[in-house]
C-alpha cells in the first residue's frame, strides 16, 4: 500500500498530529485531576476559626474545632512557665529543631505570647489525642510530671509547651497551628497574616 | 427538508418562554461583564430582596469576582454572623415564611436560569395596584404572586387599565374598553355564537410617582437583572473565553490530523 | 533483535497481542468506499467514553439522596474545580450519544447493515439503543429537578396501566408510592452500572461486526472478490486508513461538541431544561412536561393512542412495539439488495417519510397534546408503524406471499382502518379540525394504498448489485 509513498511526510504528519494530539489530551487531563483539589466548600470549612479567650483562667484548656482537628489553647501559669526550662533533659527535641511550629514558635514556651500555648492536640506518633494532665506527681504518671499531655493509646507523653518526653512512641513535638493574636482575648487559628 | 424541521423545533422551547401569561416580555440587555452592574445589583439585592429570598448555592467571598474586596463585602453586604465562605442564606425559617406568605419565597440562586433574564427584568416592572391582594398588589408577568411590591419606593406604584375582551371559543373577536360596551356587543350579535368576556390588564398607568423616573427604575432593575445572571451561572464568562481557545486549539489539531489523513488516503484510488 | 521487539515478543508468548492487533485493526479488510455515515460508530465509542469517564468522576462529588442531589449538582458547579466542566460534558455527552447512534442507526438501514449476515450485529446494536434509553431515562432523575422528578413520574406511572398487576409493578419499581429517595438512590446505582453493560455490548456488537466484516454504500460484499493473496480487492486494512480518517472525524466532532459544552450548554432548552433549575417538588406539577428530546417520538406515540375499555395500556403497548420493531428489521427488509442504491424506488420514499415521521413525531412529543396535533400524531404513529410492518410487502420481489408477510399486511390494513374509524365514526373519538381530519385521512389512506397495496399486487424490483464497489 505504499509504493512510491512520501514516508518522510507521512513520519512527519504523524508526530506532528501526535503531538498537538497529546497536547490535548492532556488538556482535557487537568480539569479531571484538578477536580479532586479541595473544593471551595472545603476551604471554606477548614477556614480560619477565632476563640475568644477572655474567660479562659490560668491553667485552664479551651479546645477548639478546625480542619476538623482539635486545637487546645492553654493559658499556662507563672510555675508551668518556670517548670517548662527544667525538663529539657528529659525531652527528645527541647529546642524545637524539628519542623513542627513557625517560626514564631520556634521558643522555650512555643507560642508567641509565653502565657498561652496554641497546639494542635494530636498525637504525632498515630494521631489519638492525648489527655490533659496539669496535675503535679499523679499516681499514674510519677513524682517527676511537672504537668502536661498524656496519650493513653501508647504511652507517649509531652510537656506544657507540647514538647515530647523522650522514650515515648511519639518521635516529635505537638504541631503548632498557624495563629495570630486579634486582640488580647482573640485568636485566629489557621491564620497567621503571613508569619511573623 | 429535515434541517428546515430542525430549525424550527430549536424555535419552539425560545417560543413558549418569551411570552409569560400572554405578556410580551421586555427584552432586558444586560451586559453580564459589567463588574459596576453587578455590584450595584448585590447592593439592591442585599437591601431588598435577601430578607425573604436566599442565594444558597452560592458563597458570599463569590462576589470578589466582580470587583468587591473581601472587606467591601464583610462591611455591606454580608450579615454579621456570616463569614465570607458561607452559602448566602437567609434567616426565615421555613415555616414562618409558609405562615406569612403561603409559599415560602424561592431560592433565587438559578432564577435567572429557570425563568430568564427577560422575565425577571419584566416582572420587577409588572407590579400593579390590586385591593384583591393581600398585599394590596398583582402583577402582569405572575398573575396573583405571593410577592409585596419591594421596589416601589422607587419606582412608585402602577394601576392596571383594563380591557374587556369579547371571546368564542377562546378565539378574541373584538376588544373594548369597558364592560358595558363588550354586553352592548354581545347583545347585538349574540346569536352568532356563544361569547364569553374576559376582563384583562391592558396596560399599566401611573398611580403615583417612586423615587425614580422610568428609565433610572429601569437601570436599577436591569443591575439586579445582571446580578441574579450573574449568580445563576458564576463562570459563564469564564468558559465562552476558555471556548475560543478550545476551538482553536481543535482547529490546529484539524488541519494537522486532515492533512495526515489525505497524505494516507493517496494510496487509495 | 530491538529492544521494542524483544517486549512484544514477551508479550505475545504469553498475549494474543499482535494477532489480535492484527485481525482487528493492521490486517483487518474493510471497504474502501466508507462514506460520511461511516463516521457515527467510531463517534459512538469516543461518547461512551466520555460518559464512563465524566461519569465516574461525577460520582464523587454528587450525592444521590433527594435532600443532596440538587444542592450537589449546584456544588459541582461552583465549588468543584473544573467541576462544571465535567457537568457539562456529560450532559451534553448524554444529547451528543443519541444524536450520534441515530445517525449510526439511519446508517444502517439506508445500507442493508442490518441484512444477513448481520443479523447479529444489527440485534446488538438494538439491545445496545434499549440499554441506552435505559441509562439515560434513569440519569435524568439524577438532578433531582422539577423536570426529573415528573417526567421519571409520568413514565413509572406508565406501568400502572399494565392491568392487574400495574399498581404493584410501578410500586416495586419506585420503592416507594411516588418518586422519592428511595428510587433516586437505586436509580444512581443502576445508572452507574448500566454503562458498562453497554460497554460489553459493544464489544459484543464488535466482535459480531469483524465476524462477518463491514457492510458498505454499495452493500457488495467484498469478500467475494479477493486478490491471489486472499485480500479483498475492495478491501483496504483498517488501520493506518480508517483509524487515520476516524480521527479527522473525531476531531470535527470535538468541535460541535466543544461549541455546545463552552458556548451553549443548555441548547435552548433541549441539552438542559429551563424546568430543572428549580429543585423537585411533588407538591407543585410543572405547566409542561415533557421527556427529553431523544425520547420524544416514541413519547408522542405513547400519548397519541386513546385509551380503550378503560385502561390506557394500548398506547404504552404502542409504544413498546415501536422500540420492538427495530429488532426485527433484518427479517422484514425482504429486498435483494442491501443498500438504498438499489432497493426499488419504494423504500427511498419509505425511508424519507419515516426519517419525516420520527422528526415530526419528536416534534409533537416535546410540546403540550392538541386535539389536532393529536390527530397527526395518530397518523404518523401509523406511518411509524407502516415502515416496519409493510415492508415485507413494498421490499419484496416476488410475488409469493408468506404467512408472515400476509400477516403483517393484515395488521396494518386493520390499523389503518381502525384509525379512519377512530377519526371518523367512534362516538367521542378524535376531535379537531375538518381540514385536519381530512389532512390526516388522506395521508393515512395514501400511505397504504402506495405502500401497501401497490406493492401486494405488483411487487417492486431492484437493481442489479454490482460486483464491486462503485464508491
Amino acid at each position: 500500500m505504499s509504493e512510491g509513498a512520501d514516508m518522510k511526510k507521512r513520519r512527519f504528519l504523524t508526530a506532528t498530529t501526535s503531538v498537538i494530539g497529546a497536547v490535548g489530551v492532556v488538556g482535557v487531563a487537568v480539569p479531571f485531576i484538578a477536580s479532586w483539589q479541595p473544593s471551595t466548600r472545603a476551604k471554606a470549612a477548614g477556614a480560619p476559626v477565632e476563640a475568644d479567650i477572655s474567660k479562659l483562667g490560668p491553667g485552664e484548656l479551651l479546645r477548639v474545632k478546625w480542619r476538623g482537628k482539635p486545637v487546645w489553647i492553654l493559658r499556662r501559669t507563672e510555675k508551668n512557665l518556670e517548670d517548662l526550662t527544667t525538663l529539657d533533659p528529659k525531652l527528645a527535641d527541647p529546642a524545637s529543631d524539628m519542623p513542627q511550629q513557625p517560626d514564631y514558635a520556634k521558643n522555650p514556651h512555643r507560642s508567641r505570647k509565653p502565657e498561652i500555648l496554641v497546639a494542635v492536640g494530636i498525637c504525632t506518633h498515630l494521631g489519638c489525642s492525648p489527655t490533659f494532665r496539669p496535675d503535679v506527681a499523679p499516681a499514674d504518671l510519677g513524682p517527676e510530671w511537672l504537668g502536661g499531655f498524656y496519650c493513653p493509646c501508647h504511652g507517649s507523653r509531652f510537656d506544657l509547651a507540647g514538647r515530647v518526653y523522650s522514650g515515648v512512641p511519639a518521635p516529635t513535638n505537638l504541631v503548632i497551628p498557624p495563629y495570630q493574636f486579634l486582640d488580647d482575648n482573640t485568636v485566629l487559628i489557621g491564620d497567621d497574616g503571613g508569619a511573623a | 427538508m429535515k434541517k428546515l424541521l430542525i430549525a424550527l423545533i430549536m424555535l419552539v422551547p425560545g417560543m413558549a418562554f418569551a411570552s409569560a401569561g400572554g405578556v410580551h416580555l421586555e427584552s432586558a440587555n444586560i451586559n453580564l461583564d459589567n463588574d459596576a452592574a453587578k455590584q450595584r445589583g448585590a447592593k439592591y439585592f442585599v437591601n431588598y430582596c435577601l430578607g425573604c429570598h436566599s442565594l444558597k448555592y452560592e458563597r458570599w467571598q463569590r462576589m470578589q469576582e466582580f470587583g468587591l474586596s473581601i472587606d467591601d463585602i464583610k462591611e455591606h453586604l454580608m450579615p454579621a454572623n456570616a463569614k465570607p465562605g458561607d452559602l448566602m442564606t437567609i434567616a426565615m425559617k421555613t415555616g414562618d415564611a409558609q405562615a406569612w406568605f403561603g409559599n415560602p419565597a424561592p431560592d433565587l440562586t438559578l432564577e435567572a436560569r429557570l425563568r430568564g433574564t427577560d422575565w425577571i427584568y419584566t416582572y420587577l416592572k409588572s407590579f400593579y395596584l390590586d385591593d384583591t391582594r393581600p398585599f394590596g398588589v398583582n402583577n402582569r408577568v405572575f398573575d396573583k404572586v405571593g410577592m409585596p411590591h419591594v421596589l416601589w419606593e422607587l419606582q412608585g406604584f402602577k394601576k392596571p387599565v383594563y380591557r374587556y375582551d369579547v371571546t368564542m371559543k377562546g378565539h378574541v373577536e373584538q376588544s373594548f374598553e369597558s364592560e358595558a360596551e363588550a354586553e352592548a356587543f354581545i347583545k347585538e350579535h349574540g346569536e352568532h355564537g356563544d361569547f364569553k368576556i374576559s376582563k384583562v390588564v391592558h396596560e399599566l398607568a401611573v398611580a403615583s410617582e417612586g423615587q425614580l423616573d422610568e428609565a433610572e427604575y429601569d437601570k436599577v432593575v436591569r443591575d439586579i437583572v445582571t446580578f441574579l445572571a450573574y449568580m445563576a451561572e458564576p463562570v459563564k464568562l469564564e468558559r465562552q473565553r476558555l471556548g475560543i481557545w478550545v476551538l482553536l486549539f481543535l482547529a490546529l489539531l484539524f488541519v494537522s490530523a486532515y492533512l495526515l489523513k489525505k497524505e494516507y488516503w493517496k494510496d487509495i484510488h | 533483535m530491538s529492544t521494542m521487539q524483544n517486549l512484544v515478543n514477551w508479550i505475545d508468548d504469553r498475549f494474543p497481542m499482535t494477532k489480535v492487533w492484527n485481525e482487528h485493526l493492521a490486517q483487518y479488510y474493510a471497504p474502501k468506499n466508507f462514506n460520511f455515515w461511516y463516521f457515527f460508530g467510531s463517534l459512538a465509542l469516543l461518547v461512551l467514553v466520555n460518559q464512563i469517564l465524566t461519569g465516574v468522576w461525577l460520582a464523587m462529588m454528587y450525592k444521590p439522596s433527594a435532600a443532596d442531589a440538587f444542592a450537589s449538582v449546584e456544588y459541582i458547579m461552583r465549588d468543584v474545580e473544573w467541576g462544571w466542566l465535567i457537568r457539562y460534558m456529560h450532559s451534553t455527552g448524554a444529547s451528543a450519544f443519541f444524536i450520534v447512534i441515530y445517525l449510526h442507526m439511519f446508517r444502517g438501514i439506508l445500507y442493508g447493515s442490518h441484512k444477513k449476515p448481520r443479523e447479529m450485529v444489527w440485534l446488538f446494536g438494538t439491545v445496545i439503543y434499549v440499554v441506552m434509553m435505559a441509562t439515560a431515562f434513569m440519569g435524568y432523575l439524577l438532578p433531582w429537578g422539577q423536570m426529573s422528578f415528573w417526567g421519571a413520574q409520568v413514565i413509572v406511572n406508565l406501568f400502572q396501566a399494565i392491568p392487574v398487576i400495574g399498581e404493584d409493578l410501578s410500586v416495586w419499581i419506585r420503592g416507594d408510592y411516588v418518586i422519592s429517595d428511595a428510587t433516586l438512590n437505586r436509580f444512581f446505582a443502576l445508572h452507574f452500572l448500566l454503562p458498562f453493560i453497554l460497554a460489553a455490548l459493544v464489544f459484543l456488537h464488535i466482535v459480531a461486526l469483524h465476524k462477518v466484516g463491514s457492510n458498505n454504500p454499495d452493500g457488495v460484499e467484498i469478500k467475494k472478490n479477493k486478490d491471489e493473496n486472499g485480500i479483498p480487492k475492495d478491501g483496504i486494512p483498517f488501520h493506518p486508513y480508517y483509524t487515520v480518517k476516524d480521527i479527522v472525524g473525531v476531531v470535527v466532532f470535538l468541535m460541535f461538541f466543544a461549541g455546545i459544552i463552552f458556548f451553549w450548554p443548555e441548547a435552548n432548552g433541549y441539552f438542559l431544561e429551563k424546568p430543572n433549575f428549580e429543585p423537585a417538588n411533588p407538591l407543585k406539577t410543572p405547566d409542561h412536561i415533557a421527556p427529553v428530546w431523544y425520547f420524544t417520538p416514541f413519547y408522542a406515540i405513547l400519548r397519541a393512542v386513546p385509551s380503550f375499555a378503560g385502561t390506557q395500556v394500548w398506547g404504552v403497548i404502542a409504544m413498546g412495539v415501536s422500540i420492538v420493531a427495530f429488532f426485527l428489521l433484518p427479517w422484514l427488509d425482504k429486498s435483494n439488495a442491501k443498500s438504498i442504491r438499489y432497493k426499488g424506488p419504494l423504500f427511498k420514499y419509505a425511508l424519507w417519510v419515516f426519517a419525516i415521521t420520527f422528526a415530526v413525531l419528536g416534534y409533537l412529543g416535546v410540546v403540550p397534546a392538541t386535539e389536532n396535533g393529536t390527530m397527526i400524531a395518530q397518523m404518523l404513529t401509523l406511518i411509524y408503524f407502516g415502515f416496519f410492518f409493510l415492508m415485507p410487502t413494498y421490499t419484496r420481489e416476488t410475488s409469493d406471499k408468506t404467512t408472515m408477510t400476509k400477516i403483517y399486511f393484515l395488521a396494518m390494513a386493520v390499523s389503518t382502518l381502525a384509525t379512519l374509524y377512530y377519526w371518523w365514526l367512534f362516538e367521542g373519538g378524535a376531535a379537531g379540525s375538518m381540514g385536519v381530519k381530512l389532512f390526516v385521512t388522506a395521508i393515512a389512506a395514501g400511505h397504504f394504498i402506495i405502500f401497501g397495496i401497490k406493492p401486494w399486487a405488483k411487487p417492486e424490483q431492484s437493481k442489479p448489485v454490482p460486483e464491486r464497489v462503485t464508491g
